[in-house]
């Protein structure tokens, strides 16, 4: 009797027919995938980018060289090193991140006591070489004052659950 | 012995002993901020507050003689309650700036703020503020940090002997100072920063470079004296970021000189990192190990082997004097000196060592002091003595110039004819020493350089006899080096054979011509002048006088870049560790030495330091005995010519710079110009 049955479905390609179907009743939902890059997701406030060194508002450096974040720094990617600067201050001399070791676990922003050292929404750092992704002082304060607007916001955002 | 009971558990402690001890003595850690076991007991941190059985109260236990039948609890809810309340009370005004502080990681506070403190604050006003103050250039300050505990205070009164540092004001205003915002004026200032509890004091050269926990401890033993203090080098990488004292009772207990503690940032400028040969132009070139090798055997094997010479330096270890001097017998020779300094002394070991040991100081109850001046020579053996002459106000003489000990002493005169008087008892002195039981004698390199030296020092032995300072079981009789490196020279034979020369007579045969080749073993102190004929080999770690005047500079490395044994200057054998490796193509002093053998075809024997140190072994058996001294039998030394009525001068006169690693610090030229070039003889002429 079954063999009867499947005998008649196949011969009427009634599978063929229900996953047309399905292909049908797809293409009249709205569409899920976007057109990246020229469309972008939503992100988390706590979305793990790009790392980033912060400025307080009067354009002082926030980080004071405790090196916790390069204590705590898993991967090992972070390099500090520090001596006081000429006003007596604390300060960094050297300020290193391995990219290509990161793993990006937000370690680094959760040790900081100053918020100085954060992982920002950037996450289109893609480079050429990997020269480019050992990242100095300079160039995590270059995205600190690029992405300063976008990291504060998130911050301030995630701040009641921190 | 008292018996108290501590949580249940019984213990025993002696008479005398405080409660702290027999909790510490039950296995109990009772925290504290004040208290110190080297220091009196001030009481005023509150935290090792303890209940105790039929008080009212919590008693503070560091300052509660033990009595027998006390039953001691630190497990209640009163005690946890209480160092609760001390913690918060503390941190009231203590800054939250643990992460900016140099303390952060290894801060007393810190720990105990974990461990018994509360985890939240209820204190919303605004702390104070304490200004900070100027402690000189080792010391950085942070005053707001101060909790108050004294460490500093009582160190620098009771320790140091210096009555500089102070409290004034009372409550909250209370600010810890040095008065006159001067540096402190001692050789063992530093310690405070090891004492302070919290980051109040910290290291002024190392501040902010390094935390705790990235630093590689390797445990080793200091040259900048002949103490051979134990110390800790912290080194991150290549570079030796720190040194800190490690306990010994015998030595050091937990004491370093500030030398010791800061000479390190020596160790990174004028090095030697590469050989040197000088050419036709006068200059010194840079060239290869091939090289240098090659023409070091050339003109090893030009030169007589009557003409070449070997000196010792002050900072030697035993391995390489004993490869070189191995070398040196091998090549016929055996004008070897390991005393650049021209001591005249040297054979028999019980007169040239620290005979009573450094701990027999405490045990001592009159003192002698002949040329030395231990507060410079031996900073942390000088706060021994004064230590000793706190409790027992015991008679001390010196013969020698007016200098400030931190302690009394009697100025017997300057020239060494004094010790005549002392020696035919018509000396006040020689009565002191008469009725002492323990009298002890310190001869110093100031004496032992002159050219009356063997005479002083067999007058010394003379007045020892005749004194009791060798009596009973009691050896009193002790010469203080300055070298780390003398002692050790003098135990493997590094001194000249029969009818071989000397240093001074080095000198005389180099003025005559007939003084093919030195071989300097980082020697920098010696006079150059005489040397001007013939070839220099240079070998150290520093581009000091000796790679000035070297026609050929071998790089060696520092005491902190090999494993080399030291025997300080009670004769007691230690091993240091390497904590870095040398810079460039330095190389390990007794590798060159090997390399050089190998380069004349004189082999020496062996070919790692395993084997060095199992030869070593063989021909001196106490060198097996790490941390040891060995036993010596006392014998007749010293000469007997008449003493002469010259002053006599001290070895050492400015502290801070007396090697080619200190003179290159930079943190002790500050030093120097900060206390002024001579602080101690300058104190004395006030």
């Amino acid at each position: 009797m079954s063999a009867l049955v499947n005998a008649v479905r196949s011969f009427l390609l009634l599978e063929l027919g229900k996953g047309l179907f399905l292909t049908l009743k797809y293409f009249f939902k709205p569409k899920v995938t976007i057109n990246y890059p020229y469309e972008k997701g939503n992100l988390s406030p706590r979305f793990r980018g790009e790392h980033a060194l912060r400025r307080y508002p009067n354009g002082e450096e926030r980080c004071i060289a405790c090196k916790l974040c390069e204590a705590v720094c898993p991967a090992q990617a972070i390099t500090i090193e520090a001596e006081p600067r000429d006003d007596g201050s604390r300060r960094t001399t050297k300020y290193d991140i391995d990219m290509t070791k990161c793993i990006y676990c937000g370690f680094c922003q959760e040790a900081c006591p100053v918020d100085a050292i954060v992982e920002g929404p950037n996450f289109e750092f893609a480079t050429e070489t990997r020269e480019e992704l050992y990242y100095d002082k300079d160039k995590l304060l270059a995205n600190g004052d690029r992405w300063e607007t976008e990291i504060a916001r998130n911050l301030s955002a995630d701040a009641r659950w921190r | 012995m008292l018996k108290l009971t501590v949580n249940d558990v019984e213990v025993e402690v002696e008479e005398g002993s405080t409660v702290l001890h027999a909790c510490e003595e039950a296995g109990v850690e009772i925290p504290r901020f004040c208290y110190h076991d080297r220091l009196s007991i001030a009481g005023n941190c509150r935290m090792c507050l303890v209940d105790m059985e039929r008080a009212p109260k919590p008693i503070a236990s560091c300052a509660m003689p033990a009595g027998d039948g006390m039953v001691i609890r630190t497990d209640t809810d009163r005690v946890r309650k209480a160092r609760e309340g001390v913690m918060e009370f503390l941190l009231i005004n203590h800054p939250l700036d643990c992460p900016i502080c140099d303390q952060g990681g290894e801060c007393d506070l810190q720990d105990q703020a974990m461990g018994y403190g509360l985890d939240g604050s209820r204190f919303s006003e605004n702390k104070r503020a304490v200004n900070n103050k100027y402690m000189g250039p080792l010391i950085s300050t942070v005053m707001t940090r101060c909790i108050h505990c004294t460490r500093c205070v009582r160190f620098a009164t009771e320790v140091a002997g210096v009555p500089e540092l102070g409290a004034i004001g009372r409550g909250e205003t209370m600010e810890i100072t040095t008065y006159l915002e001067k540096t402190l004026a001692s050789e063992l200032s530093a310690n405070v920063i090891d004492l302070c509890p919290v980051g109040a004091l910290t290291s002024r050269p190392y501040a902010f470079t390094a935390r705790p926990w990235e630093l590689n401890k390797v445990e080793s033993v200091d040259v900048m004296d002949a103490l051979g203090s134990n110390i800790r080098v912290d080194a991150r990488g290549a570079q030796v970021m720190r040194v800190l004292p490690r306990l010994n009772e015998d030595i050091n207990e937990e004491w370093i000189s500030d030398k010791t503690r800061y000479a390190i940032d020596g160790l990174r400028r004028q090095r030697l990192d590469t050989p040197f040969q000088r050419g036709r132009d006068g200059r010194l070139h840079p060239v290869s190990w091939d090289e240098a090798l090659k023409s070091l055997a050339t003109a090893l094997r030009k030169a007589k082997p009557k003409g070449i010479a070997a000196v010792a330096g002050d900072q030697a270890d035993v391995e390489s004097m004993f490869a070189l001097k191995s070398l040196m017998t091998r090549l016929g020779s055996s004008n070897i000196d390991c005393r650049q300094d021209g001591a005249k002394i040297g054979g028999k070991r019980a007169g040239y060592l620290f005979n009573s040991t450094i701990a027999g100081i405490d045990d001592a109850d009159a003192l002698l002091i002949i040329g030395s001046n231990p507060r410079i020579e031996a900073a942390v053996l000088n706060a021994r003595i004064r230590r000793n002459w706190l409790a027992s106000r015991m008679p001390i003489g010196v013969v020698g110039p007016k200098i400030d000990l931190t302690y009394d002493a009697d100025f017997l005169g300057e020239a060494p004819s004094n010790l005549d008087a002392i020696a035919d008892g018509n000396h006040k002195f020689a009565v002191k020493l008469k009725k002492a039981k323990r009298p002890m004698i310190i001869i110093g390199m100031g004496a032992m350089t002159r050219a009356d030296g063997a005479a002083i020092l067999g007058k010394a032995r003379r007045i020892a006899e005749a004194y009791g300072v060798i009596a009973n079981g009691w050896n009193g009789f002790n010469m203080l080096h300055t070298a780390a490196a003398r002692v050790g020279g003098l135990d493997i034979g590094f001194v000249p054979g029969r009818g071989a020369m000397d240093i001074a007579a080095m000198g005389k045969a180099a003025r005559a011509g007939k003084l093919d080749l030195l071989w300097l073993l980082g020697a920098d102190e010696i006079d150059f002048d005489a040397f001007s004929s013939s070839f220099i080999v240079y070998q150290g770690h520093h581009g000091d006088a000796g790679a000035h005047h070297a026609d050929l500079v071998l790089p060696g490395a520092a005491y902190t870049e090999k494993d080399g044994i030291y025997v300080n200057t009670e004769g007691r054998v230690q091993y240091a560790s390497r904590a870095a490796f040398p810079p460039g193509d330095a190389r390990e002093d007794w590798a060159i030495i090997r390399a050089v053998s190998g380069a004349v075809g004189k082999s020496i024997g062996f070919d790692n330091l395993a084997e060095l140190r199992d030869a070593l072994c063989a021909a001196h058996p106490h060198f097996a005995d790490v941390d040891q001294i060995a036993p010596t039998k006392w014998s007749s030394f010293g000469g007997r010519a008449k003493l002469s009525a010259e002053p006599v001068t001290y070895a050492l006169s400015n502290f801070y710079m007396t090697c080619a690693i200190s003179r290159a610090s930079e943190t002790m030229a500050e030093c120097v110009r900060a206390n002024g070039v001579d602080s101690s003889t300058a104190a004395a002429a006030e």
